[in-house]
């Protein structure tokens, strides 16, 4: 393996990463002096430009390779999630075209591809040192983007909050993988299980993997690890609360699924979390924290005035869900992982897209400031249903079939005697109870009326995301097969 | 071709979100058209699949469209007929002509309010003409939302509550359902959701035994089944007229039909186990529906509870599992469709919207006979049809079910007895307070009257009423012309569980 092959295979995490050094030197040298909004259109541009490159690399070449032991790993379904991710950052980029809450245009978009760069590698990760570091390429990036509105002392607060949980997590996950690696050996996954296999449940293999199950469920903000997630998407930047939402998780869910899937393979270290039908393991670990995530999600969401926490809390009930694909731990449970994480992700941007409308529209993300959208602005208000009712998982959305393939994966994984069926029967009541306060937002926007019933400005391109993102949503839960044929 | 009322629905919507602004009348014409060539698509496909059964030992089930939809689950895009579903979807297409009719007044918001509606109506013809119980699944909570925003932006009393009552019960109903569906789908293996392949699967008895009552009474939630009724009422009440006439007269034959398709179709077993149970509860929901009826103060609640009780019927029938007793269900699916969309254009737009009130003691001193004699006639022939009386749908509907009943449960079908009686003395109550009661001996009143004269009963509204009657009087007095269709479905392979159970 010489360094150049090397080169060609990580193309397109080198794009990434020479585009954010363009982006940064553009606006440090040539834009400084221009109109902000000139600016970010300037550096936004540059910055899609390098994510469609790169998209377009590892569309039309498809290496297949695993590298020093796992510390780069590149198959199909690696792939797609890179493509997933980059899509998802390249709207984000476009949503933070419009923003005036930064004069630093060059950092705010060289770290949101940094921390794409992070993600990317995540992916493409086996071995669980390149895991931790790209997790902490990913998260420093992602805590500065939080704290970017520095006239708000909301994002500072945010900032700091996600900060010091995130550093004590990363703790937990460094310490629970210091001690995988005491116990086998061996930093590369498939090695790991190799070298546990026949073991049993050892002690401090119980350690571990309650310790990585922690640090995991911070990235995902799962119960009770959830505490930072409502005051950062409040107080965050709406761009980078929407990364955070979609990119960041869409990474953490797929790595988490393979570490556990792949790392703590066999039957003595999975476990049971069947009904009648319980055995040690991390399975029943991460079923309890799914249970627990969909619950309290759900049932704190329905008092919230605020959208963003609103979003936040819909969020924490959303990785309850794709949890329950964790920890089916199947070629089938992975798919419909993935698929519900995108097409979870091209949800939430829209829905933060719309927030952020409406905040520079009436200044605030109250419930009551969204009264009467719909008579405000019509266009973006018919992408907001679009978003609520694919979260709430009303067909034929995306975020039904994500739902709906989810919960026949895990029901599947548990067949012939069904054992899984409880988390689902829980997961399907638990959305009942979400479409509530999904569609208490829908009634503020249609059903209420405005204070002010004057049309809101809202700019093409806010417009055009927004339709595109709506647009994808639909498409992809009228034909799932346009992702699901990927795999 | 009958997939084309589905495509035609959508189609309405899509072109009436590119209407401009505030043009209501254009609004209401594209809406009326739209359903109006549903309407036509749909008689037509009865006319035809009636002359294809003709022929001795043809397919009962006449397939309409069968595309691979995500393979690697083994969905398929099968939409399907037999003369249960086309006698629904008929009814759908007349409910909807009828209540675009009614809602002709409509000026707030006028182009969402049609939207929402042919949304609404394009959901429900895709699940009375879906096989595949995935697409079921998606036409049936295609069907939920649109409810929730027509009662919440156009009702009256208490409207978000009822919207909102009525948006979470379905859903809950249609949770339940779907945790059936996944399991049946698992269980059986068969990597299909088609429900011809589904049902001929033999799952377990244990599974069945809780499957089945899972999946009916998700769908029975919305076909009004006691104790599960109380969204009805809320909602019809809470309802604007056209959104009340569509919840009776479509949305609750949904469940119904639910319940028909999915829940006994795939688990006969389970059926016959809680067969008795079921049928206990559709008889309390006939005389607890009928007995509420008769106290209540609001116009408008007594024929919601009068909907409860018919409903009755329609799930009573069902449990009699005999082919007369079944084909008396679909056919009360029918009549009650088409004559409480009567009453509740009566209630709704004739009377409230020019009195605007719906107390019936405040009614009883109009003299509303007087007032608005093509509204008390229209009301006087829906109320004998209402009350089954012989030469209306009503009759034709609840005697098959009664001798289907008699043979199946004879101590039960006495106590049905009760609830017709009951029957004829709300309708009796309502009709006298609310049109005939005496209004012209107080002075006060009768001097209100000539302070805000009541505009006339428009034309919309009268084409709305004859057309409702005429149907309701056609099938009275030839109840065949849907029988033709309904009896020989029973025979088709879907219906082996009928033969089965006996």
């Amino acid at each position: 393996m010489n360094y150049l092959d090397l080169f060609k295979l990580a193309v397109p995490e080198m794009v990434i990463v020479v585009t954010a050094l363009v982006v940064l030197a553009v606006d440090v040298v040539t834009l400084r002096d221009l109109e902000l909004r000139f600016r970010f259109i300037v550096a936004g541009m540059i910055a899609c430009v390098g994510c469609v490159g790169a998209t377009a690399w590892m569309l039309i070449s498809h290496p297949s390779a695993n590298l020093f032991g796992g510390m780069f790993v590149i198959d199909p379904t690696t792939q797609i999630v890179k493509i997933a991710l980059l899509a998802l950052t390249i709207f984000t980029i476009l949503l933070s075209m419009d923003s005036d809450f930064t004069d630093h245009v060059g950092e705010y978009l060289a770290l949101i591809l940094l921390g794409a760069v992070g993600m990317m590698f995540l992916v493409s990760a086996e071995d669980i040192v390149m895991i931790f570091i790209a997790l902490e390429l990913t998260s420093l990036s992602l805590y500065i983007l939080t704290a970017f509105n520095k006239r708000d002392i909301k994002s500072a607060e945010a900032s700091l909050k996600y900060f010091l949980f995130g550093g004590m997590s990363a703790a937990f996950t460094l310490f629970g993988l210091s001690f995988i690696y005491g116990l086998s050996g061996t930093t590369n996954l498939p090695a790991i299980a190799a070298a546990m296999a026949g073991k049993g449940l050892d002690p401090l293999l119980v350690v571990a993997i309650v310790m990585v199950v922690i640090g995991f469920g911070f990235k995902i903000a799962a119960v009770p690890f959830h505490l930072w997630a409502p005051d950062a998407y409040q107080g965050a930047p709406t761009p980078s609360a929407a990364f955070i939402a979609s990119g960041s998780k869409v990474a953490s869910f797929f790595i988490f699924a393979k570490i556990m899937a792949v790392g703590f393979a066999g039957k003595e270290i999975e476990g049971s979390g069947a009904w009648h039908d319980y055995a040690a393991g991390w399975v029943p670990v991460v079923a309890i924290v799914a249970a627990l995530s969909m619950v309290l999600g759900n049932l704190v969401a329905i008092v919230q005035t605020s959208v963003r926490r609103l979003i936040a809390y819909s969020a924490i009930a959303h990785a309850g869900y794709m949890l329950i694909a964790v920890l089916a731990h199947n070629r089938q449970s992975l798919v419909s992982l993935i698929y519900y994480a995108v097409t979870y992700g091209l949800t939430t941007v829209g829905a933060f897209g719309v927030v952020a409308v409406v905040e520079r529209g009436t200044g605030g993300e109250k419930l009551s400031d969204f009264a009467g959208l719909s008579r405000r602005a019509p266009l973006v208000s018919f992408c907001m249903l679009i978003f609520m009712l694919s979260l709430a998982g009303i067909p034929p959305l995306a975020g039904f079939f994500g739902k709906f393939y989810v919960f026949s994966a895990a029901v599947n994984a548990g067949a012939p005697n069904l054992g899984l069926l409880w988390l689902v029967i829980l997961a399907v009541a638990m959305s009942a109870v979400s479409l509530y306060y999904y569609l208490q937002v829908l009634k503020q926007i249609y059903v209420k009326d405005a204070a002010d019933p004057a049309p809101l400005k809202t700019t093409v391109l806010t417009r055009v995301v927004l339709v595109l993102l709506a647009a994808l949503v639909i498409l992809f839960g009228c034909a799932p097969n346009l992702l699901l044929r990927w795999f | 071709m009958l997939a084309w009322t589905i495509y035609i629905s959508f189609l309405g919507v899509l072109v009436l979100m590119l209407l401009p602004k505030g043009n209501a009348a254009l609004a209401r014409k594209v809406a009326l058209t739209t359903a109006l060539v549903g309407l036509g698509i749909a008689i037509a496909g009865l006319v035809q699949y009636k002359s294809a059964i003709a022929v001795p030992g043809a397919e009962k089930i006449v397939s309409v469209t069968d595309v691979d939809w995500v393979p690697s689950l083994g969905i398929k895009y099968h939409l399907a007929a037999d003369g249960v579903s086309i006698t629904l979807v008929l009814l759908t297409g007349l409910a909807a002509v009828a209540g675009i009719l009614f809602s002709w007044n409509i000026e707030h918001r006028a182009k969402e309010f049609f939207a929402f509606y042919l949304a609404l109506i394009g959901g429900v013809y895709g699940v009375f003409l879906s096989f595949d119980l995935f697409l079921l699944f998606v036409f049936y909570e295609i069907a939920i939302v649109p409810k929730y925003f027509i009662i919440a932006i156009w009702g009256s009393t208490r409207r978000e509550y009822g919207a909102m009552k009525l948006a979470l019960y379905s859903f809950i109903g249609s949770a339940m359902v779907l945790v059936g569906l996944i399991a049946a789908y698992v269980v059986s293996g068969a990597h299909s959701f088609d429900v011809t392949e589904l049902a001929k699967y033999p799952f377990t008895p244990h599974f069945q035994f809780w499957a089945f009552p899972l999946v009916f009474v998700g769908f029975a939630i919305l076909a009004g089944m006691w104790p599960f009724h109380t969204w009805a009422p809320t909602g019809h009440v809470a309802a604007p007229t056209a959104a009340s006439m569509l919840l009776a007269g479509v949305v609750m034959k949904l469940g119904a039909y639910g319940c028909l398709r999915v829940a006994m179709t795939l688990f006969p077993e389970g059926l016959v186990a809680w067969r008795n149970c079921f049928a206990i509860l559709a008889i309390i929901g006939i005389i607890y529906g009928a007995m509420v009826a008769l106290v209540q103060k609001d116009f408008k609640f007594v024929i919601g509870y009068s909907s409860v009780s018919h409903m009755g019927f329609v799930l009573l029938g069902l449990m009699t599992l005999n082919a007369i007793g079944l084909s008396g269900a679909v056919l009360q699916m029918f009549s009650h469709g088409i004559i409480a969309g009567l009453l509740f254009a009566v209630v709704g737009r004739m009377v409230y919207d020019r009195t605007h009130t719906r107390d019936l003691d405040e009614l009883q001193g109009m003299g509303l006979s007087k007032v608005m004699p093509f509204a008390a006639a229209t009301f006087v022939i829906a109320g004998m049809a209402s009350m089954g009386l012989p030469g209306f749908s009503g009759f034709a509907a609840e005697f098959q079910v009664l001798i289907g009943a008699w043979q199946a449960f004879p101590a039960l079908a006495i106590l049905t007895g009760i609830g017709i009686l009951v029957g004829v003395a709300y309708t009796l109550r309502v009709l006298q307070k609310a049109f005939y009661g005496d209004g012209e001996a107080e002075a006060g009143s009768e001097n209100q009257h000539e302070h805000e004269p009541m505009p006339p009963i428009s034309v919309p509204e009268r084409l709305g009423a004859v057309m409702l009657i005429a149907i309701s009087l056609l099938i009275g007095l030839f109840p065949r012309l849907l029988l033709d269709v309904i009896i020989p479905s029973f025979d088709s392979p879907l219906f082996d569980w009928l033969r089965r159970t006996r």
